[in-house]
């Protein structure tokens, strides 16, 4: 395989130097497969891959695993998350072997929304790794073919490797250089937390620039369309690591409530624009949470279609 | 030192419903110094039984020992003449007491009257906090003196997460990120480069993961010393 680490579509098109779009789809509370095709179908041609979630917020899900696959029987590409709370080193590195076997060729490596936040708050949390562990030990099996304990193995797994990293949590100064791990450890790409506070973010890239990390991992930037000033205020008040402007808020809950999600899809257009521009953002990562059949209107009016094919 | 909290009256009295006539052990250990296992804590406990009992109009006869530490065969004997005296056995220690009291006295019920919580200390009067977690392979000097793996709520080896705010971890507001204390300790001291890296996978074979584990002192078992 060429010079290629996973030959991924969206690691070509990113390698290709195209402004990434990549999107996101959460598998069902249950085994409806076909709703889950439904929502796919959203999203096909307009993103070069798409996330699939691992019983985020600690909330169980069908696996990102299988859903993965279900995605790519229907002839799209999956970032497959996984998270480490739930599963130990020994099941690491046997879903990586089978996600690999199953045809997925990008991994987004997370450590997890803590269990309380979820609905089985009862449950032992794993977290025999931690995320940055992870990306170390997706990079070692593919770069090394070989298992964390160095054992060979025989047809390694070969990932595009994705991280998270959010500019928002605290403390601030400290973010850049965690971002620095990440990629030290073996991010090829990251994905950053939803952003709103763009003041902040301008920051932030400017600083990873300024240390060359840009040039060493493709960022992709997070978008979240807002629906509503009620959104807006949940994810605030209630989702961990959010930075939500008030201004953000006003200006939604400033128009009829009727077009709150009007507003909200400009607001992440506008920010679509900026980062096109922004020094060291490699593209976007929208995140349409259960919104996906207003991904090909979002992705029209972004001005990122058709998506490159490589 | 070990920390534990007690049991519900309720959970108790559910216990030993069946029983007439029970000891409860205290212990002069730790938690005599947490204040839940000591003669105070266990003379409470017995008087409120006996009046509960007494109301459901089903009086029970209780009697009271403490011993110097639950955790040692020498003092758990101490009880050994009148252990048979009672038809159960209530035992206000961490969860090493009652399992010591249950392989001494292998006929007799031994009920835990403790909930054991953590390895820890006093930050203030009335308040206990987790400070170790007993994984058996120290590294605290890598993390600025402060323990990730007990301290922060997914034990994360390269911290912060995504979740930190405001030096408050995600799970609750009254949680203190260990993490945003570990990164402000070292930023304060000027030592920010010892957070740059990743540190490498923790071997857990040390911790309770390897299995229940035994410490032994070959020079003590062989009575040099
Ligand atoms: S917020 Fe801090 S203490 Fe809580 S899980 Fe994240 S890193 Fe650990």
């Amino acid at each position: 395989m060429s010079d290629l680490k996973s030959g991924s579509n969206l690691e070509k098109v990113l390698k290709a130097g195209h402004f990434a779009f990549t999107g996101e789809c959460g598998p069902p509370k249950g085994a409806d497969v076909e709703h889950l095709k439904e929502k796919f179908q959203y999203l096909k041609g307009n993103v070069d891959a798409v996330n699939v979630t691992d019983n985020q917020t600690a909330v169980v899900r069908m696996s990102s695993l299988a859903a993965s696959k279900l995605m790519i029987d229907e002839g799209l590409e999956p970032n497959f998350q996984m998270v480490t709370r739930d599963r130990n080193r020994l099941a690491i590195m046997s879903d990586i072997l089978g996600a690999y076997a199953l045809g997925i060729r990008n991994m987004l490596c997370l450590s997890g929304d803590h269990q309380t936040f979820g609905n089985n708050p009862q449950a032992k949390n794993v977290h025999d790794i931690d995320s940055m562990q992870l990306i170390a030990l997706v990079k070692k099996m593919r770069d090394e073919e070989k298992f964390m304990n160095d054992e060979d193995i025989d047809v390694a797994p070969k990932m595009f490797i994705g991280a998270a990293c959010n500019p928002f949590a605290d403390p601030y100064e400290y973010r850049v250089y965690r971002l620095a791990n990440k990629i030290e450890a073996g991010a090829d790409f990251i994905q950053t937390q939803c952003i709103f506070n763009m003041d902040k973010f301008r920051d932030f890239m400017k600083k990873a620039v300024d240390m060359g990390l840009h040039k060493k991992c493709y960022i992709l930037a997070g978008v979240t369309p807002m629906k509503n000033a009620g959104m807006a205020n949940f994810m605030s008040k209630f989702v961990p690591g959010m930075d939500i402007p008030a201004s953000i808020i006003k200006r939604l809950k400033g128009v009829d409530k009727k077009n709150q999600a009007e507003e909200g899809i400009k607001f992440a257009l506008e920010q679509v624009e900026e980062f096109k521009e922004m020094k060291g953002v490699a593209g976007v990562h929208m995140m349409a949470i259960e919104w996906e059949h207003m991904v090909p209107e979002i992705a029209e009016r972004a001005k990122v279609l058709p998506r490159p094919v490589v | 030192m070990i920390v534990a909290d007690q049991k519900s009256l309720k959970e108790i009295l559910a216990m030993v419903k069946d029983n007439k006539k029970i000891l409860i052990v205290g212990c002069k250990g730790c938690v005599t110094v947490c204040n839940v296992g000591g003669l105070k804590e266990v003379e409470i406990l017995a008087s409120i039984m006996k009046i509960a009992r007494k109301k459901q109009g089903n009086d029970i006869d209780i009697d009271i020992k403490v011993l110097e530490r639950q955790c040692d065969n020498e003092y758990v004997a101490e009880i050994s003449d009148i252990i048979n005296d009672y038809e159960a056995v209530i035992s206000l220690a961490c969860g090493v007491g009652p399992q010591f009291l249950s392989e001494m006295y292998k006929e007799k019920i031994i009920y835990p009257g403790l909930n054991t919580t953590f390895f820890g200390g006093a930050t203030e009067h009335g308040v206990w906090e987790e400070r170790c977690a007993g994984c058996g392979s120290c590294a605290i000097h890598d993390f600025a003196g402060l323990c990730p793996i007990a301290r922060c709520a997914k034990s994360l080896m390269n911290g912060p997460c995504g979740g930190s705010s405001d030096g408050v971890c995600e799970i609750n507001k009254d949680t203190v990120c260990i993490w945003d204390t570990i990164v402000q300790k070292k930023i304060k001291a000027g030592q920010l480069e010892d957070l740059i890296g990743v540190k490498g996978l923790k071997n857990w074979r040390t911790a309770r993961d390897g299995g229940p584990r035994r410490s032994i002192r070959e020079e003590l078992v062989q009575g040099n010393i």
